[in-house]
């Protein structure tokens, strides 16, 4: 399609739009459209056609049925903070953010329940549940600014995950939006519904099959009491071999993070949290529950980190130093951000058995493309963050990165592992999930995306590839794809 | 801990018989019925199917790593075998499954979406899973999720299979997320009226105490608490109460549902609702379970009018055991719902061979 056709369906539409939404919510100018060019994965962006910012869930149904009945592209958006270009917008579509939905509609203290609209911050949430003794499992990094629609749409997940869940395991209902603009309702109330689990398949949909419109979420007691021991070792493999003796132990503990060298120097110039810069490993191991539990468990783990090498153990004795020591932590982002101009982080998860090896292989990589890589990251569940570190004023220098990235979440597939923890696919990784998928699995995704949406136009080019182009990256590199993974019996059927 | 399992399914024969009878059934344009220990045959619609499928012969622990938390299993495998394994290493199913009257499989509690009394606080059996292998109805084998704890490619294809009753294909093998057994557990007994239980269990809940059970029958509200001695102990003292003797055999029998209240025969249905919608119809024959999420309720009812009551406490109704099972004993979904289950059908198994009306009349 040609520009001119755009300018005028942009008229058309932005004259439909505003005859029931706000006109200020009516994006069209490029200028206030800018901020809405990307996610948080900033080297993606395009410009879209219309931003809009509708305030009522009849106005989301009214603007999704204008969009079907034109054909019209539609890219749901939380706070923009995804790190796979999950919202990037396209000149064809427009963009429906949910921001104008920050209500938290209703608290009930005795079923634990919080029911919320789709653009409350995930942070808000415990905030408000706070007086109640309550709070939010899942808690991403990015919990000040991403919102509860985001996190289901991309099932994210944070640093208590392993002990509390994903969003997945911690949703009641959803109400969603369809194509068509019909409001449905997933889940209830209760623990379970009859019939086919369509929640799961909404939960990390990144906006493909519906816009979600209403979220209820568990809310679990607030623990009595956490502790932070944080232990230094002096190589890679005797921190991931440690992680492993932790959860032998029979232990789970709420959060279980580990930082390599670059991460540790890096957050330590940044937050000051006391973390040893000569150290190769950093453990920040979190125990939380009642006030014997914890008693019992921290001194096991310290003590198991002592007899396992660790060249220097504390533990936190109140809140403040507790907050201390992760703060570090908390801040690995934006301090690898300084000692670079740039980096990309990546999500892949592997077998924790696995984490030396795969640490030792991304160094060797690191080396091969002359490129820093720095990892801060998810050691319980073995959900891998590595940054890699980059400048993207230099020529080709990116596209370095991005490869490097790619050949990252390869290793993480061929170790028995997956592409994204939970970052989600988006646009970024659609050229690895033809490396974690068959074809014929690929064309199974396609099937439920078209009982959702027939017509795709749900957030189209996003989450699945066309089957076509998985075709073409496999054909780059016959050393791709599915010698990667033993495929096991009916695959050859493909 | 000692070495992990892993053993070589290099010869796929079962697997193959499960494909090519899948096959046939495409080429006759036959039915099937999904069975794998049979303990369940009683869930869901009464439905005629052309031919059974033995899922059950599809068995065996594929691997198993005790320090990742990971089990893989094929669907087909007895929930006492991969028990008494995760036993020996101090592990256990956190969702606590029903085995019913013997047999059960893996497969079959996936497909069913069956969780024990501990459900409310270790999660569900779809909550565990981390992938699945399946065959659809156009007898590709295809595999979703996989065997680590985080994995968002793809949509989640496994945990959608809880409920489905097999009506997208045959589950031929699931990963699991698997958690130590708690060190200590103990359960206390008081004497309580159901409006008060509902509270009780609710309030409870609340605190940050280590609740893993929370049932009421008879007149008597049942905490059970789980985890290290001390947190245990503690807690029993704080919150009082008589103490169970053989507290283990107690919630084995609720969770298989060997009580006669269960299994004598009248129709049984089964309340998933707001674990704190207050009690209602008291009097009639009910017992608690989930903390109040759960809720059992015997005799002959009009099925419309115990939705229409399952509706104002925030949930569904069940057809559980018994009654009338030629008509529809899952709730009524909404046309929008119905059509979504239709085209997600249409996508797995367009030619309907698998499990045909089981879940619904419709589907
Ligand atoms: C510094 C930083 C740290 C992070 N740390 C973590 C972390 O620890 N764990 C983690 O899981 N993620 C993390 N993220 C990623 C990101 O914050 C999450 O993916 C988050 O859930 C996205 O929420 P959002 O509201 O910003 O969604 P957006 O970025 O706006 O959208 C994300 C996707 O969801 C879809 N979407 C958004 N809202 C809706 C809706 N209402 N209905 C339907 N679809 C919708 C969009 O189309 C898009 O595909 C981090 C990001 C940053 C920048």
């Amino acid at each position: 399609m040609v520009a001119s056709h755009y300018f005028v369906l942009a008229e058309e539409l932005t004259k439909e739009f505003r005859a029931f939404i706000d006109p200020e919510y009516v994006i069209v100018d490029a200028e206030t459209q800018r901020p809405y060019e990307c996610d948080g994965l900033s080297m993606y962006c395009a410009m879209p056609l219309i931003v809009l910012l509708p305030e009522t869930v009849a106005q989301v149904q009214r603007a999704m049925q204008i969009c079907h009945q034109r054909g019209v592209p539609v890219i749901p958006r939380g706070a923009g903070t995804g790190l796979s270009a999950g919202a990037m917008p396209r000149e064809d579509a427009v963009v429906l953010s949910l921001a104008k939905f920050k209500h938290v509609l209703d608290i009930d203290p005795l079923a634990r329940t919080a029911r919320l609209q789709p653009g409350v911050r995930n942070l808000a949430i415990s905030e408000a549940a706070a007086q109640y003794g309550l709070y939010y499992g899942p808690d991403p990094s990015s919990q000040i600014a991403c919102t509860i629609g985001g996190n289901v749409a991309e099932n994210s997940g944070g640093v208590h995950c392993l002990k509390y869940g994903l969003t997945v395991h911690n949703l009641l209902s959803v109400e969603l939006v369809t194509v068509e603009g019909e409001l449905v309702r997933l889940g209830s109330e209760g623990l379970d519904c009859a019939g086919i689990d369509l929640m799961a398949l909404i939960t990390g949909s990144e906006g493909l099959l519906g816009v979600i419109t209403e979220v209820t979420v568990r809310l679990l007691p607030v623990p009595e009491q956490a502790r932070v021991v944080m232990a230094a070792f002096d190589s890679v493999k005797a921190a991931g071999d440690a992680v492993s003796a932790v959860i032998a132990q029979g232990v789970i503990p709420a959060g279980l993070e580990m930082m390599d060298s670059h991460a540790i120097v890096a957050a330590e110039a940044f937050a000051k949290a006391g973390y040893p810069i000569d150290a190769q490993a950093l453990l920040l191991c979190e125990v939380d529950g009642t006030v014997e539990e914890v008693a019992d468990h921290i001194t096991r783990i310290e003590q198991l980190f002592l007899s396992l090498g660790a060249t220097l153990t504390r533990v936190s004795r109140d809140e403040d130093e507790r907050a201390l020591l992760w703060k570090g932590r908390k801040s690995a982002f934006p301090a690898v951000g300084r000692i670079s101009p740039d980096y990309y982080c990546m999500d892949g998860t592997i077998p924790r058995g696995e984490l030396a090896h795969v640490l030792t292989e991304m160094q060797h990589m690191s080396e091969h493309y002359g490129l820093r890589v720095a990892n801060v990251f998810h050691a319980g569940d073995g959900n891998l963050h590595p940054l890699i570190l980059f400048d993207a004023s230099k020529p080709g220098e990116f596209d370095k990165a991005e490869e490097f990235g790619g050949r990252i979440l390869e290793l993480c597939v061929a170790v028995g592992g997956c592409i994204t923890g939970e970052h989600g696919v988006g646009v970024e990784k659609l050229p690895q999930m033809s490396v974690q998928f068959s074809p014929l699995e690929i064309a199974q995704f396609h099937g439920v995306k078209a009982a959702f949406d027939p017509a795709g136009t749900l957030n189209p080019g996003k989450g699945i590839p066309v089957l076509k182009n998985c075709q073409e990256y496999r054909a780059l590199d016959p050393g791709r794809g599915h010698v990667a993974r033993q495929h096991p019996e009916g695959y050859e059927q493909a | 801990m000692p070495a992990s399992i892993r053993r070589d399914m290099s010869k796929h024969d079962v697997t193959q018989e499960l494909i090519e009878q899948v096959n046939c059934a495409r080429t006759d344009g036959s039915t099937l019925e999904i069975v794998g220990g049979g303990s369940k045959r009683f869930i869901g619609r009464e439905a005629a199917a052309d031919a059974r499928i033995d899922a059950g012969r599809h068995r065996g622990i594929v691997s198993y790593e005790p320090v990742e938390l990971v089990l893989t299993a094929r669907a087909g495998t007895p929930l006492q075998e991969i028990e008494d394994t995760l036993a020996q290493q101090g592990q256990m199913l956190a969702f606590d499954p029903p085995h019913f009257a013997g047999g059960a499989t893996l497969g079959g509690t996936l497909a069913c979406n069956q969780s024990g009394p501990a459900r409310p606080w270790n999660g569900s059996v779809r909550d565990a899973v981390l992938g699945i292998r399946l065959v659809n109805g156009r007898g590709e084998h295809l595999r979703f999720g996989g065997q680590v704890m985080k994995n968002v490619a793809g949509y989640d294809v496994s945990r959608a299979q809880a409920g489905a009753l097999g009506s997208l294909g045959i589950i031929t093998e699931i990963s699991l997320k698997v958690m130590p057994r708690p060190a200590a557990s103990m359960t206390l007994v008081k004497e309580m009226d159901a409006a008060r239980a509902i509270v009780e269990m609710n309030t409870l809940a609340g605190r940050p105490r280590p609740l893993a059970g929370a049932c009421w029958q008879d007149g008597q509200l049942y905490l059970r608490l789980a985890g290290v001695q001390a947190a245990v102990a503690g807690t029993a003292s704080r919150w009082g109460g008589e103490v169970l003797q053989h507290e283990s055999n107690f919630w084995r029998d609720l969770r298989d549902q060997r009580q006669p209240f269960f299994v004598d025969g009248e129709p049984l249905w089964r309340f998933s609702v707001n674990p704190a919608a207050p009690h209602w119809r008291d009097g009639a024959d009910w017992r608690f379970d989930w903390g109040g999420a759960q809720r059992w309720l015997r005799g002959a009812f009009q099925r419309a009018e115990l939705e229409r009551e399952a509706g104002r406490a925030g949930g569904q109704v069940t057809l559980f055991r018994g009654g009338d099972r030629a008509g529809e004993v899952f709730s009524t979904q909404s046309a929008a719902l119905q059509t979504l289950h239709r085209r997600l059908k249409e996508a797995f198994d367009p030619m309907r061979i698998f499990n045909p009306g089981r879940l619904y009349s419709w589907m």
